[in-house]
């Protein structure tokens, strides 16, 4: 271009022109710029709002902390919250409709392992990447999904050690008669073996059973040194009632792979709960600097509202919505497998439940794990173990080699 | 023998259960022919108002006894007046509106309470069998089961109000002839039959977890102990509850609670085939 006097002129009036209205423009093109959608699916009613309540406060937290920090590569979050009332066949029609009517970036949700395999295939087959954040049994091998929970590599791997090293070698099991309980038992039995210890029974109890009378005489006349109970849900609190009412509570100790994930510790009296010990990936009663600080702008944003979170079901998913924009942040991109590819890469972060790695191989998480017992409605940590690797999904899945593998592995744990 | 007497003891508290869960529907049932489908929400209720008053620091045994019997035997009048009196005699159209009632009542609660499980612990402690530990409350349960039994007896057989009961219960339109009006025979009937119900609840707070939910659990334990029994209310109660207490805690220390519920049924389904209007159908038929 010659630089004549009347080109100078144009160009400074396009330049003064453009400067004044970049802000314009800019504000216009934020604006204009679709809000990321999310979906979450947990029970806000039924038999599993326990902890289902919980759960919806941190995935809420989690999604106003990143809109306060600007939103996700410049976008607003917008998070659709599902209320499937524990009830299985709403859980696949609201996947289902997160996927393919809201088009959502991902779906955070599940609580039993049964509303996590309806949705999970549903997800798999509308391209929709899927964070379950729950404590589980393990084996989920599936490249669309992330878990972010514990699995029992990681806590009954703890709890059973302690069992036998405190208490003595001779367990009884108790567990609910479904696929987490039939599972975890196994691992149960697993882990005792392997500390020189003897399973001398394992029952199982469908989930409506409220009369535990005939069970608590049968331990007492089998004599165990500990009784581990991986007992789930409201009808199954009444045994931990009637345990502590014929006096059991001073002659056998309890332990609980499940005790804690709901409102067991709020419901029952110090006299029924306290001494119970489990393990867990969080508890409330974690002392960091970072659950502290957590836990001081959770409860300045809910006040009175704000729910007891237990053990880890509530921070997991906390956490879950932390890696997925972590993800989001280093793809650039929200798209599913690019997403993918960046949480594959080796996330790590900094959590209140102490540091938390994605394992590429599993999509499993590396996390600390904490020994607690129950004590005057909260829990009080004995034990921290850094580190733990979801070692019993590594034996089985590997989605690098595999990634198109899409099953649960019933980890094979031989009797 | 410690063990054979702790297996005897649970076998009677699992009888006594079973008697104390399904008497208040037998009343209705007994005198009215009224199938209510609401009876195990009319317990969920009894056990809401044990652990709420508890809550608010009435004292435990108010709060267990005597609060959810008044509570219930109110909401028994109410539901009466409304919904009941209106379908006499028609018992496929009683089921229905009981069944809806007992929709409306556990979202009722729901609403109000939330969904999640609630109790009392269970008082009195424990005693020492042996080698065994036993809760105290597990005999007071047998003496309630034992008390009430006797209370309904006694009323029925020994009150002017009982005998117009069993005069209405025998023949109706005779009893009307005669100067007794069934409708108000019926209404405190199932009045009383609903306090019985919140009694219940009241009684098994504290050794089951209290949820909207808790009837479904017992409601139907009770419906197959008063069919079972058959028409003589309370010796078909008594009995019945006898039988399949002992069937259902026997093959659950034999075996799981999944099996003791099916010897349940299966004992249940096979007396039905050969006693198909229930054991006092046979049986000490001149019975109460």
């Amino acid at each position: 271009m010659i630089l004549t006097r009347r080109n100078a002129l144009k160009t400074a009036i396009y330049a003064t022109g453009a400067t004044l209205a970049a802000p314009a423009i800019m504000r216009h093109a934020a604006l204009g710029a679709d809000p990321i959608k999310i979906a979450g699916i947990h029970d806000a009613s039924g038999g599993l709002d326990t902890y289902g309540a919980p759960m919806i406060a941190c995935l809420n937290y989690a999604v106003d902390e990143l809109n306060a920090g600007g939103g996700l590569l410049g976008r607003e979050v917008m998070l659709k919250n599902y209320d499937p009332q524990s009830n299985i066949q709403l859980y696949t029609q609201f996947a289902t409709e997160a996927a393919t009517k809201d088009k959502v970036a991902v779906v955070h949700g599940g609580i039993t392992s049964a509303s996590r395999e309806a949705i999970r295939p549903i997800l798999k087959k509308f391209n929709t990447l899927y964070f379950y954040n729950t404590q589980y049994e393990g084996g989920v091998c599936d490249r669309n999904e992330f878990s972010t929970g514990s699995t029992p590599a990681q806590n009954v791997n703890k709890l059973v050690p302690y069992v036998l090293k405190n208490w003595g070698k001779k367990v009884y099991v108790i567990a609910a008669d479904y696929n987490y309980g039939q599972i975890t038992s196994k691992w149960i039995a697993k882990y005792t073996r392997e500390g020189g210890g003897e399973v001398m029974a394992t029952e199982f109890f469908p989930l409506d059973v409220t009369n535990f009378g005939p069970l608590i005489s049968k331990i007492q006349a089998a004599k165990p040194d500990a009784v581990i109970s991986a007992l789930v849900g409201g009808a199954h609190v009444s045994f931990y009632r009637q345990w502590a009412a014929a006096g059991m509570k001073k002659q056998i100790p309890l332990a609980s792979t499940t005790f804690g994930g709901g409102n067991e510790s709020i419901v029952l009296s110090p006299e029924e709960g306290d001494g119970i010990v489990s393990a867990f990936s969080y508890f409330q009663e974690v002392d960091t600097a970072e659950n502290k600080a957590f836990l001081e702008g959770f409860h300045k944003k809910l006040g009175d509202k704000a729910p007891y979170l237990g053990a880890e079901l509530a921070m997991r998913t906390y956490i879950g919505v932390q890696l997925w924009a972590e993800g989001v942040k280093r793809a650039k991109s929200i798209d599913r497998m690019e997403v993918i590819k960046a949480l594959e890469s080796g996330v790590s972060l900094a959590t209140p439940a102490g540091k938390t790695t994605l394992d590429a191989k599993t999509h499993h998480t590396t996390v600390d794990v904490f020994l607690a017992s129950c004590s005057n409605h909260g829990f009080k940590v004995l034990e921290t173990f850094p580190q733990q690797p979801p070692s019993d999904t590594a034996s089985v899945c590997d989605l690098i080699a595999h990634p198109n593998e899409n099953k649960q592995y019933i980890v094979d744990i031989k009797l | 023998m410690d063990y054979a007497a702790v297996v005897a003891l649970q076998i009677l508290s699992g009888v006594a259960t079973l008697v104390i869960v399904s008497l208040g529907l037998a009343v209705v049932f007994g005198m009215m022919r009224v199938i209510n489908l609401a009876h195990g929400e009319f317990l969920m209720l009894g056990g809401y108002t044990a652990v709420l008053a508890y809550g608010r620091g009435v004292n435990l045994w108010i709060a267990l006894l005597i609060l959810p019997p008044v509570v219930v035997g109110i909401v028994g009048v109410v539901v009466e007046r409304l919904l009941i009196r209106r379908l006499y005699g028609r018992m496929v159209d009683t089921m229905l509106a009981t069944w809806g009632l007992s929709l409306a009542l556990i979202g009722g609660v729901t609403m109000l309470f939330g969904n999640s499980v609630t109790g009392v612990s269970a008082p009195l402690g424990s005693f020492i069998i042996g080698r065994f530990h036993v809760s105290v409350y597990d005999l007071f349960l047998m003496l309630a089961a034992v008390v009430l039994s006797v209370a309904v007896w006694a009323v029925l057989k020994f009150t002017p109000a009982g005998l117009l009961a069993r005069g209405t219960m025998q023949n109706a339109e005779m009893a009307s002839a005669l100067g007794v009006a069934p409708d108000r025979v019926y209404a405190v009937t199932f009045a009383a039959g609903a306090a019985l119900s919140g009694l219940a609840g009241g009684l098994i707070a504290p050794i089951s977890g209290v949820v909207p939910t808790m009837g479904t659990a017992y409601i139907a334990k009770a419906f197959i102990t008063v069919i079972t029994g058959g028409a003589a209310m309370l010796t078909g109660t008594l009995t019945a509850s006898g039988l399949l207490g002992t069937v259902l805690t026997s093959f659950t220390f034999l075996t799981t609670p999944v099996f003791g519920e099916v010897a349940l049924l299966i004992v249940a389904i096979v007396l039905l085939r050969l006693l198909p209007r229930g054991i006092t159908g046979r049986f000490l038929r001149r019975a109460l």
